[in-house]
C-alpha cells in the first residue's frame, strides 16, 4: 500500500513522523545550549502529537493519556528544567560546537539507511502502515547516540539521552499504539526520575570539575597518564 | 509473593526519613532478614506446588527465578550487615554526612526493591522498568563520596547504562509487536508466560532482530565487553556495600533478563542463533577482563574486572545451551555471587584499614589483622577457580560442557583461566604476605557474612545438596528444556 | 496552434517578471513602513538602461560582450520549458528538469566568466563567490528534484504536475522537505536576503552585483531582466510544483485564462513570504553560507529517505 491510498489521518502521521527526524537532525547541527533544548521541546511536541492523531484516527483512548504525559514531561517538564538549570549554571552563552559538522550531518543520514534496512524485516511483515515510521524511530534512537557522541557540554548529552527516550515512545506509538498502561507510567517515572538525577548531577559535575565539560572527566582511564 | 515487594517499600520510606540514626544500619538488616524469610517462603511454596502465576498475571515465579529471589535476598541480607558496620566507620571519618546516609539506605532497599521486582514480574515491560530503576537508585550512591573520580565513574555509570538499557526498551517494543500481531490488543502480549506459550507462533524475523536490542541493552549492564567501560568505574568509585550487591546481584539479574529473552527466542527460532550470540559476546568479555586483570593498581577496580570475567563466562555457558552448561552457569551464578560479595566485603575492610585502594599501598594484611588477610586470600584462592571451593566446580562443569559440544574453544577458556589466576595472584599475594607499613592498626570488622558465604562456598565445591541439585535441575529443565542426567 | 500557446506563454513570463519583482519590493516597503515606487518602475528602469550607449572597459574580450545576451536567452529558454499556465505545451513536453539546471548553468558561466573579463578585484570576487555558492546549490536542487521526480516517477515538469494534479491533496513528508529544500535554494540562486542583497553594492557582501558592476546600459538591462525572469522562475517551480491546483490541462479560453489567474495569485502569495522572510532576517556571513547549503542539502537527502521510508508501497509476504 503506497502513501496515496491512506487516509490523510495516517498522511499526517507519517508527515510528522518526517518532521520527528528533522528536529533530530536540527538538534545534531545546533550548538547553542538554550537552542537545542528549545528544539528538543519541539520534538516532544511534535511525538504527543502524533500520539494523539493516532489516538483520533484508532479511537485508542488510552493513547491520549500517553500524549498528554509525553506533551507534558518532554515538551514542558523537562526542556524547563533544562532550561533554569542552563541559567542557573551560566550556560546560555557556552557554545558546544560540533567539530566537523558535514561529516555528523552525512554520519546522521547514513544512520537513517541503517535503521531501515534494519526494520526492513519488521515492516514487511504488517498491514500496519504506521509501522512504517519504526525506521524513523529507530532513527531517533540512534540520532541521539551520535548527539551524544559529537558533544562534550554535559546538558546535550542529557538532551541527546532524552531524544533516545523519545525515539523509544515513538516506536512504541507506530509499532504497537502504545504500550500497556503499567508500562508506560513506568517509563514516564523512570524518565522523571533521570531527570531530576540528572539535575542533581550537573551540579556536582560542577562542583568537581568547574565546568560541564565532560571531555573533563578523565580520571578514571584505563590508561595511565 | 506480595509481603517480598511491600518489605523493600516499607524499608525505602522509613530508611529515608531515619537513616541517619545510629540503629539504621540495623534496621536495614532487619528488613533485609525479613525480606530474606519471604523469599524462603516464596521458595519452599514454588518448591513443594510448581510455578506460581499471581492474580493478574503480573508475577511470576518458577524454580529458575525462585532460586534467584533467594540468592538475592541472601547477598542483600549478609551484606547488610557488612554494610552497617562500614558506614559506621565511614560516619566516624566524616565522610558522609547524614543527609547522604539517608539517601544510602533508602537507596539501598530502593535497589533490593529494583532487583526482586526484576526477578518476580511476568511482565517484559516491567522488567526493564525495573532494571532502569535499579539503575537510578545505585547511581547516586556511586557519587556518594562526591570526589571528582566518583560523580565521574557515577555520570558514566548513567548515560552508559542508560543508554545501553535504551537498547533493551527498543528490542521490547518489538517483541510486543511481534507478539501484539498473533495475540491481538490486550491479549497481555508482553508477559512472559503468554509470550513463551506462543513463542512458536511468533514472526522469528522480528524476534531474532529484537534479542539483538535486548542483549546488548541488558548485555550493557552485565557488563559484556565491549559495553563494560562503566563496570569497573562504577564498582571501584561508591561505597564498598555497593559494589558488593551490584557485582552480586545486579549483573545476576541483568543476565538472568538476558535468559528470559534467551528462552523465548530459542523456542520461536528454533535455531541457535541467540546462544551463538551470547557466546560470541561472553568469550571475548571473558579474555579480555582476565587480560585487564593484570594491568590493575586500584584493588576494587580489580575485583570489577574480575566480575567482568565470569559473567562473560556464564553468559557463554547459558549460551551453550546444552542441559549441562546450563546446569555449569546457574551453579556459577550462584557460587560466583557469594564469593563475590564475600571478596568485596573483605575488601572494602582492606581498604579501610589501609586507608586506601591503591594495591601498592595495600601491604601485610595478614599479620596486622589476620581475619581480612585470611579472608581476602581464601576469598581469592575461590574465585579463581581453586578446588575444593564451589567455583572449582562450576567452572570445571562449564568446560566440561565446553568440551562436549564445542572441543576447540576448551583451550581458550582455560587460557582465561590460567591468565585471571595468575593476574589475580601477583596482586594479592604481596598484600596479604607483605610487608606492614607503619602505624597500621586493626580495625573493628564483622567478618561473619565472609566467613559464611567462604564456608557455603566451599560447602557447595563439595556437595550439591539435594534441595538445591533439584532446584537446578528444574531451571535447567526450565531453561534448555532438557533434564541434565 | 499549441507553439504558438507556447510562445505565447513565454512571452507572458517574460513580460510578467519584472512585475513580479516590484511587488516583492512593494510588500517590503510596506513592512519596513516605506514608501513604494510604482509597480510598473522597473519596466521604466529598464526601458531607460535600454535607450543608454553601454560602456566597454578597455581590457573587455568577446566575452563580456557576449556574455549578457547569453545570460538573457538562456534564461528565456528555461523560462519557456517551465509550464507556467498550462501544462502539455509542446516546449515542455521536449525538455525535463535536468535540461533546466543545464540553462541556469550555461547562463551562470558566462555571467561568471564576464564578471573575470575585466580584471577587476570586485568581478573576480563576485565570480569566486558565485562560484561557491552554486556549486553547493546545485546539488541540493537536484536532491529536491530527485525526490520529486521519485514520487511522480518522472523528471519531465510537465508530468510531475500533472501527476501531483492528479493524485490531489497527498501529505507527503518528502515533498515537504523538498519544498524547504528548493525555498533555501531558489534564495540563494536568485540572490536573496540571507545569502546575497540585491538591494545593496556593499563591497565586502555583494555577490550576483559585484559580478556585473562594470555592465552599463542596454547590456545591464538584459541581464537585470534576465534575473527578474530566474526569480519568476523559482517562484512557478515551486508554486506549480506542490500546489498545481488551477494549472490549465486542456487549451481552452477558460482554463487558460484561469490558470493565468491561478499563478498570478499564487506567486503573489509566495512573494508575500519571501518579502516576510527578507524583513525578518539578516543576511549572514559568506562562510555561513555553505552551513545553510548544506541544511538546503539535508533537506534534500532527508527528503529522499522519507520517500523511501514512509511512503513506498510494500509488498505483503
Amino acid at each position: 500500500m503506497s502513501i496515496i491510498e491512506l487516509s490523510l489521518y495516517q498522511q499526517a502521521i507519517l508527515l510528522l513522523a518526517g518532521l520527528i527526524a528533522l528536529t533530530s537532525f536540527l538538534m545534531l547541527g545546533q550548538s547553542r545550549l538554550v537552542r537545542l533544548v528549545k528544539v528538543f521541546a519541539a520534538q516532544g511536541m511534535l511525538l504527543a502529537a502524533t500520539t494523539a492523531l493516532a489516538a483520533t484516527v484508532l479511537e485508542y483512548p488510552h493513547l491520549y493519556v500517553s500524549a498528554a504525559l509525553n506533551l507534558l514531561l518532554k515538551g514542558i517538564v523537562i526542556p524547563l528544567l533544562l532550561q533554569r538549570l542552563i541559567h542557573r549554571l551560566e550556560l546560555h552563552r557556552v557554545m558546544d560546537t560540533v567539530d566537523h559538522p558535514a561529516r555528523v550531518m552525512m554520519g546522521g543520514a547514513a544512520l537513517v539507511v541503517f535503521s531501515y534496512y534494519v526494520s526492513l524485516p519488521v515492516v514487511e511483515n504488517s498491514h500496519l502502515v504506521t509501522l512504517n515510521a519504526i525506521a524513523v524511530s529507530l532513527a531517533v534512537v540512534l540520532l541521539g547516540m551520535l548527539l551524544m557522541i559529537t558533544r562534550r557540554q554535559a546538558v546535550a548529552h542529557v538532551v541527546g539521552f532524552m531524544s533516545i527516550e523519545n525515539g523509544l515512545f515513538f516506536a512504541a506509538v507506530v509499532s504497537t499504539y502504545g504500550m500497556p498502561m503499567v508500562v508506560e507510567l513506568g517509563v514516564a517515572f523512570d524518565v522523571l526520575v533521570a531527570a531530576v538525577v540528572f539535575g542533581v548531577f550537573f551540579f556536582q559535575i560542577r562542583a568537581s570539575i568547574d565546568s560541564l565539560n565532560v571531555d573533563r572527566l578523565s580520571k578514571l582511564s584505563e590508561v595511565e597518564p | 509473593m506480595d509481603l517480598l515487594l511491600v518489605v523493600p517499600v516499607v524499608g525505602m520510606l522509613f530508611l529515608a526519613r531515619r537513616g541517619d540514626r545510629a540503629e539504621a544500619g540495623v534496621i536495614n538488616v532487619r528488613f533485609n532478614a525479613f525480606a530474606l524469610a519471604a523469599s524462603l517462603w516464596l521458595a519452599v511454596d514454588v518448591l513443594l506446588h510448581g510455578p506460581a502465576l499471581s492474580s493478574g498475571r503480573m508475577f511470576y515465579v518458577d524454580s529458575f527465578n525462585v532460586y534467584l529471589v533467594v540468592l538475592t535476598a541472601f547477598v542483600g541480607w549478609t551484606t547488610s550487615i557488612f554494610s552497617g558496620s562500614y558506614m559506621e566507620h565511614e560516619r566516624q571519618i566524616g565522610r558522609v554526612t547524614p543527609r547522604r546516609l539517608r539517601l544510602y539506605y533508602a537507596m539501598y532497599q530502593g535497589f533490593m526493591l529494583a532487583m526482586y521486582l526484576v526477578l518476580t514480574t511476568n511482565n517484559m515491560g516491567v522488567l526493564w522498568v525495573a532494571m532502569e530503576g535499579a539503575t537510578l537508585a545505585t547511581v547516586l550512591l556511586v557519587s556518594l563520596y562526591r570526589t571528582p573520580e566518583s560523580v565521574e565513574a557515577a555520570w558514566k555509570y548513567f548515560i552508559l547504562c542508560g543508554v545501553g538499557i535504551a537498547q533493551a526498551l527498543f528490542g521490547t517494543v518489538l517483541l510486543y509487536f511481534a507478539a501484539e500481531q498473533k495475540l491481538g490488543v490486550g491479549g497481555g502480549a508482553l508477559l512472559w508466560t503468554v509470550l513463551h506459550d506462543n513463542a512458536q507462533a511468533l514472526d522469528p524475523a522480528i524476534l531474532s532482530l529484537a534479542f539483538v536490542f535486548l542483549l546488548v541493552g541488558y548485555g550493557t549492564k552485565i557488563g559484556l565487553v565491549p559495553l563494560h567501560q562503566w563496570l569497573p568505574d562504577a564498582h571501584s568509585e561508591g561505597p564498598t556495600p555497593m559494589s558488593a550487591i551490584l557485582s552480586g546481584l545486579l549483573l545476576n539479574d541483568a543476565l538472568y533478563a538476558v535468559v528470559r529473552c534467551k528462552m523465548l527466542v530459542d523456542d520461536s527460532l528454533g535455531t541457535h542463533l541467540a546462544g551463538h550470540l551470547m557466546m560470541g559476546f561472553g568469550l571475548p568479555s571473558f579474555l579480555v577482563a582476565a587480560l585487564f586483570l593484570h594491568r590493575q593498581t586500584d584493588i576494587k577496580r580489580l575485583f570489577s574486572y574480575s566480575s567482568i570475567e565470569h559473567m562473560g563466562l556464564m553468559t557463554f555457558a547459558f549460551g551453550i545451551g546444552s542441559p549441562w552448561a546450563t546446569f555449569a552457569a546457574l551453579f556459577h551464578m550462584t557460587t560466583h555471587s557469594l564469593t563475590k560479595s564475600a571478596i568485596f566485603v573483605t575488601v572494602g575492610h582492606a581498604a579501610q584499614l589501609a586507608g586506601t585502594q591503591r594495591m601498592e599501598k595495600i601491604r601485610g594484611l595478614i599479620l596486622t589483622q589476620p581475619a581480612i588477610g585470611w579472608g581476602l586470600l581464601i576469598g581469592t584462592v575461590a574465585i579463581a577457580g581453586f578446588p575444593p571451593f564451589g567455583v572449582f566446580a562450576s567452572e570445571f562443569l562449564v568446560l566440561v560442557a565446553t568440551m562436549q559440544d564445542y572441543p576447540w574453544l576448551t583451550p581458550l577458556l582455560l587460557l582465561g583461566i590460567g591468565l585471571a589466576f595468575a593476574g589475580l595472584f601477583r596482586h594479592i599475594q604481596p598484600m596479604v604476605y607483605g610487608e606492614v607499613p607503619e602505624g597500621q592498626r586493626a580495625i573493628q570488622a564483622n567478618l561473619t557474612p565472609v566467613m559464611v558465604h567462604l564456608a557455603l562456598v566451599l560447602w557447595l565445591g563439595l556437595s550439591i545438596p539435594s534441595f538445591l541439585g533439584n532446584w537446578f535441575n528444574q531451571a535447567t529443565h526450565l531453561i534448555s528444556g532438557v533434564w541434565p542426567q | 496552434m499549441v507553439w504558438a500557446l507556447a510562445i505565447l506563454q513565454t512571452l507572458l513570463f517574460i513580460a510578467a517578471a519584472p512585475l513580479l519583482a516590484s511587488w516583492l519590493k512593494r510588500i517590503k516597503c510596506r513592512l519596513q513602513n516605506r514608501r513604494a515606487p510604482s509597480l510598473f518602475q522597473p519596466y521604466r528602469d529598464l526601458r531607460k538602461l535600454y535607450r543608454k550607449r553601454p560602456i566597454v572597459p578597455y581590457p573587455a574580450s568577446w566575452i563580456f560582450r557576449a556574455a549578457p545576451y547569453i545570460v538573457f536567452a538562456s534564461t528565456v529558454l528555461a523560462a519557456a520549458i517551465v509550464p507556467l499556465a498550462a501544462v502539455d505545451l509542446p516546449t515542455a513536453r521536449i525538455a525535463d528538469v535536468i535540461v533546466l539546471v543545464g540553462f541556469f548553468a550555461l547562463g551562470r558561466t558566462f555571467q561568471v566568466l564576464a564578471g573575470m573579463d575585466i580584471g577587476t578585484a570586485f568581478g573576480g570576487m563576485g565570480s569566486s563567490r558565485e562560484m561557491t555558492v552554486s556549486s553547493l546549490a546545485e546539488p541540493a536542487m537536484l536532491m529536491a528534484v530527485f525526490t520529486l521526480a521519485m514520487s511522480a516517477h518522472t523528471t519531465n515538469l510537465s508530468q510531475a504536475m500533472n501527476y501531483v494534479h492528479d493524485t490531489g491533496l497527498v501529505l507527503r513528508p518528502s515533498f515537504v522537505f523538498a519544498l524547504g529544500g528548493l525555498l533555501l535554494v531558489a534564495i540563494a540562486e536568485t540572490g536573496r536576503i540571507p545569502v546575497d542583497n540585491p538591494a545593496t553594492h556593499l563591497e565586502l557582501t555583494m555577490i550576483h552585483e559585484a559580478m556585473i558592476l562594470e555592465y552599463s546600459g542596454r547590456w545591464l538591462a538584459l541581464i537585470e531582466w534576465a534575473s527578474q525572469i530566474k526569480l519568476m522562475l523559482y517562484g512557478v517551480l515551486i508554486a506549480n510544483i506542490f500546489f498545481p491546483w488551477g494549472i490549465a490541462q486542456d487549451f481552452s479560453w477558460p482554463a487558460l485564462i484561469c490558470g493565468v489567474a491561478a499563478i498570478a495569485l499564487k506567486l503573489a502569495l509566495l512573494a508575500v513570504v519571501l518579502g516576510l522572510s527578507e524583513a525578518l532576517f539578516a543576511k549572514m556571513r559568506i562562510f555561513r553560507v555553505q552551513e545553510y547549503l548544506g541544511f538546503a542539502y539535508l533537506l534534500g537527502v532527508l527528503g529522499l529517505l522519507s520517500h523511501i521510508i514512509l511512503e513506498a508501497a510494500r509488498v505483503h509476504h
